[in-house]
């Protein structure tokens, strides 16, 4: 009945680094069921990160991991992927890491649609470095660096991917703790760059500097806003506002994959 | 149905009290800081204490 996630978990490491309410324990769970779920062999798998809190993650897992510059965990993992194709590999990180300092190498990696699963979770901020605002930062809110609110318009990490050429973009929060290692499996099978963006809650950065008075009340903000791609069809642009989409956004099987195209080209240059 | 064992993996419990606020049959509480689970018997092993617990700190078992 209890899951066993402390097989997957390197022995001693918990508890875990982040305060008390973040939900990146939540992802870090779905994201273990997931490798379960697709029986992934662990010294196959290599688990990729930048810098940030979301990126401590690769730390606690007992499999392949790769703690890398911050932003560039697009790149390392295409290189992984490129030097052993046969090998899972999982990129894991935070929104200011994925689109702010390493948005170069996301949209790159999106474009070649290499088969990577990227598993960004949205906390709104950069949490670890103190609280500034992120491209992720919806507009008029408080952060360190935005004393007066936040001027800038968002991000949407999704719209984003699907703009840059991923051909899997998914979306869920930290409160619908099935549906993401539902999306992550979902993602590992398919063929080529897989998003799945995790809206997540900050208390500590956040939550504290937004009149969220308690962890409760951003999970609860979480669960309230979310709607089902399906449900959404049926409603207008009104009752929409304010509210963001849940479930698998984009698929697309079609596009051949960046490895495969690669070795065909490789097998041509050797052949002429 | 009589109910689930419920252990609370003490050393990892970092009180956020998400596990309280989203049980649906209030079989935990809070015990300033720390998890605890007075009414078991009430359990109906929905799982969304494990499932939603950040901390790897909340454990159902079937029994």
């Amino acid at each position: 009945m209890a899951y066993d996630y402390e097989s997957s978990i390197r022995p001693g490491k918990l508890p875990h680094i982040w305060c008390p309410g973040c939900g990146h324990g939540i992802v870090m769970k779905g994201l273990i069921r997931a490798m379960d779920t697709c029986e992934l062999d662990r010294k196959n798998t290599a688990i990729v990160s930048g810098i940030g809190c979301a990126s401590r993650l690769p730390g606690y897992l007992d499999a392949c991991t790769l703690h890398t510059a911050h932003g560039r965990a697009a790149a390392f993992a295409t290189g992984v992927k490129m030097a052993k194709p046969g090998m899972n590999v999982i990129c894991v990180g935070g929104d200011g890491d994925g689109t702010a300092i390493g948005g170069n190498h996301f949209i790159h990696a999106c474009r070649r649609n290499i088969d990577l699963t990227y598993v960004i979770m949205n906390n709104y901020i950069y949490g670890m470095t103190g609280g500034q605002f992120s491209p992720c930062t919806p507009t008029g809110m408080l952060a360190s660096t935005t004393p007066y609110g936040n001027p800038d318009p968002v991000f949407d990490i999704s719209k984003l991917a699907i703009g840059a050429g991923a051909t899997f973009v998914a979306r869920t929060t930290a409160m619908h703790p099935r549906q993401i290692d539902k999306l992550i499996t979902q993602g590992i099978k398919h063929k080529g760059m897989a998003i799945i963006e995790v809206l997540d809650d900050c208390p500590t950065s956040y939550g504290r500097r937004n009149k969220f008075r308690s962890v409760i009340d951003m999970m609860k903000r979480l669960k309230d806003n979310a709607v089902p791609v399906k449900a959404a069809a049926k409603m207008t642009p009104e009752q929409l506002e304010g509210k963001f989409l849940t479930g698998v956004l984009y698929h697309d099987t079609e596009l051949p994959e960046y490895c495969e195209q690669y070795e065909a080209l490789t097998k041509k240059a050797q052949n002429a | 149905m009589s109910g689930a064992r419920i252990e609370v993996i003490e050393r990892n419990c970092k009180g956020c009290s998400i596990c309280v606020e989203f049980c649906p049959k209030n079989v935990l509480e809070m015990d300033v800081f720390l998890v605890t689970a007075p009414r078991p018997e009430d359990c109906i092993k929905c799982m969304q204490c494990e499932l939603l617990c950040p901390d790897f700190a909340i454990k159902v078992h079937d029994e």
